[in-house]
């Protein structure tokens, strides 16, 4: 990661520290200083409550992605941003396209056509692994731990420009012992940080859900990222745990990182985020502050469904069979099938 | 019943030129499929180009010894590099059947009556190994006399293949203790979360692919010295999977794996062999004729070693090396 790809003025600092060399990762992990966010999150209150809403000063801007995977038309966003060092919730019913959004984001799926831009460059055509250096770490809805490696081990790969990663200079330690002793360092601090200083030395294939969680995503902090993009933290995590997770992913945005996560536990959505985004069928149908996202008539009904709050009778259901009949007849096959199953799931 | 000479000639196996060859073949492997988690079924394709590159350079083109040796590293480089591009993007599997493939294209092609002129078909070729053997220092038999002993270009060779392998082990070491090697072992694990962190797996893959087909290459090269002829026989699917044999007996991800397969599969396979050679031979065998005679013996060892095998995998699925701790992971 070149250094003038670093704008957190915090990282920024840890690297000119650090002996010269540019990639070089911070010598220990510093009591990050607790950064203002409230400028940030004041920032959003001009900000309309309508899907594509303009920031601020937006850290991710996307244009026209479109995704389909046959005749489904998974992810269709025709413009979202999203603002810089704050907590971004995307919530949406189950096959919404949260997750294949993120893909797009990250470079792990390629989208049909459009463009997005991270920090103002753009990431289209932009390989994952390249995505990830410039600042944008994902973690994983299913974790991805590497089962048969130490919990350390697994944070030591996290940390990014390593010279002892080259071939020819990894056949000789003292390239890459130095640098291995403060990544080191650094891993060690994260470990404390999210409770894994216990399990240092255990393979993770041994940790439990939530652990893994936990180690997911202070691995994903080794890289120093701008963006932590979290796919459903919370699943699979118990209550008490919960908790101190909902704790890390405050502090990182008070270390100055942005975070934008995927989560279907709306007490977490509301707790800890201060913008949501609502996606449904693929397209961002509200954005607002928690409070008012969760009003939305339009949320509701994608939900659960338009009919939600009416007693079915008999005349109510013939309409609706008689609606869905009538689109079925319309275009038999050439509809997606939700676009369907939308309109008379009551 | 003679035992001294059963476990005299047995050990001779065990430590000799060809259990040296098939450590160096699994050293290969141990990078691609033991640290990497790539599915090379095609081991016996890399041996093969490089054992026929150093032989047709010298015996064919009358080119030295030295620049065929390199020829054949050369060789065994591209090959890894032209099965790597279009495979590694894809899933594990894909590179799986492609290596078993490109293995036989190789076979086949080598040894067919159009390039009769160059590679000798089905008869191979002989006569390249002369100034490898003129290097040779013994003179006499060699080793512990009355424990095990070697013809002196046996052990030449061997001596070369061992301090061959060792080399091998030593880099192999220096990688997999390096951050490079624990991006290899992330990427066994889970490809994706490795490409999340930042690394370019594709890249990893390919320089795994080749590191390991380069020591399979190297192989190739000692197998054909070793026997101062080459064949396409040599090179059968078979041979891949004594290497892969070789590598699971001695424990897959482990530096010393290989050397410890071998010299176990290579002592157990003669030792059975000798046994049963002698415990059906003579005019009262220990063995009654009605229940196997002298030619099935030679192929009962198979048997054996394939159950020994499958008793291995359940009680010991780790191999000699393999640490107990990781199985426990996968039963998750």
């Amino acid at each position: 990661m070149p250094a003038d790809e670093v704008t957190d003025p915090v990282t920024a600092k840890q690297v000119r520290s650090s002996a010269g060399a540019t990639a070089m990762p911070p010598e220990t992990a510093p009591a990050r200083p607790q950064v203002d966010v409230s400028a940030a999150r004041a920032a959003l209150r001009d900000v309309p409550h309508e899907p594509g809403a303009p920031k601020p000063d937006p850290i991710v801007v996307v244009d026209g992605v479109r995704r389909t995977f046959g005749g489904l038309t998974a992810v269709d966003v025709a413009h979202l941003e999203i603002q810089r060092g704050v907590i971004t919730g995307l919530i949406g019913p189950n096959g919404a396209g949260k997750t294949t959004f993120f893909n797009l984001m990250t470079g792990f799926d390629r989208p049909d056509e459009g463009d997005w831009s991270f920090n103002g460059t753009s990431l289209k055509g932009i390989p994952a692994y390249r995505v990830a250096r410039r600042g944008m770490v994902r973690t994983f809805q299913l974790t991805k731990v590497l089962s048969k490696l130490t919990v350390l081990e697994n944070m030591r790969v996290g940390a990014t420009g390593q010279h002892g990663e080259r071939l020819l200079r990894a056949m000789f330690a003292p390239f890459w012992r130095k640098q291995e002793t403060s990544n080191t360092t650094k891993a060690d601090a994260l470990l404390e940080r999210f409770l894994l200083i216990k399990k240092r030395e255990d393979f993770a294939g041994s940790l439990s859900g939530g652990q893994r969680k936990l180690l997911e995503m202070a691995r994903a902090l080794m890289a120093d990222p701008e963006l932590v993009m979290l796919d459903e933290p919370m699943a699979g995590v118990n209550p008490a745990l919960k908790q101190s997770l909902l704790g890390h992913v405050k502090s990182l945005r008070d270390d100055g990182r942005t975070v934008l996560f995927v989560e279907h536990d709306m007490d977490m959505v509301r707790d800890i985020s201060d913008w949501v985004i609502v996606m449904a069928q693929g397209k961002v149908i509200a954005e607002g502050p928690p409070d008012s996202v969760m009003g939305d008539q339009r949320v509701i009904d994608a939900y659960l469904g338009s009919h939600h709050d009416q007693d079915i009778s008999e005349d109510m259901e013939d309409k609706i069979i008689a609606q869905a009949q009538a689109e079925i007849d319309d275009d038999n096959s050439s509809t997606a099938p939700a676009d369907v199953e939308g309109e008379h799931r009551a | 019943m003679d035992w001294q000479s059963i476990f005299s000639e047995a050990l001779q196996q065990g430590l000799g030129p060809v259990a040296a060859v098939y450590c160096l073949a699994a050293i290969g492997l141990n990078v691609h499929f033991g640290y990497t988690g790539l599915l090379n079924f095609g081991q016996a394709g890399f041996m093969a180009v490089g054992g026929y590159a150093v032989s047709s350079f010298v015996a064919t083109w009358g080119l030295p010894f030295w620049l065929g040796s390199l020829a054949g590293l050369f060789a065994a480089g591209v090959l890894a590099l032209l099965l790597g591009v279009p495979t590694l993007r894809l899933r594990a599997d894909y590179l799986a059947i492609v290596t078993i493939a490109a293995a036989e294209i190789i076979r086949q092609t080598i040894g067919s009556v159009t390039l009769l002129t160059y590679f000798g078909g089905q008869d191979g070729l002989q006569g390249f190994s002369s100034s490898f053997a003129n290097l040779n220092p013994f003179s006499g038999p060699v080793g512990i006399p009355g424990v095990v002993t070697w013809r002196p270009y046996d052990f030449w060779t061997l001596l070369v293949c061992w301090v061959l392998a060792a080399l091998c082990c030593l880099m192999v070491w220096a990688l997999m203790r390096s951050p490079w090697g624990r991006v290899l072992k992330g990427i066994r694990e889970d490809e994706d979360a490795v490409r999340s962190l930042g690394k370019n797996v594709y890249a990893y893959k390919m320089q795994s692919l080749m590191i390991g087909g380069l020591i399979g290459g190297l192989a190739g090269i000692m197998s054909a010295l070793q026997h101062s002829a080459i064949n396409p026989s040599f090179f059968a699917t078979d041979t891949t999977f004594f290497a892969y044999t070789v590598l699971l007996v001695g424990g897959a991800a482990r530096v010393l794996g290989p050397v410890a397969g071998t010299i176990v599969f290579w002592f157990l396979i003669s030792f059975l062999d000798l046994f049963f050679g002698q415990a059906t031979s003579g005019t009262n065998p220990l063995i009654p004729d009605w229940l196997m005679n002298s030619n099935q013996a030679s192929l009962v060892r198979f048997i054996f070693m394939g159950a020994a095998l499958m008793l291995l995998m359940v009680y010991r699925p780790q191999g000699i090396f393999g640490d107990r701790r990781e199985l426990a992971i996968d039963a998750r």
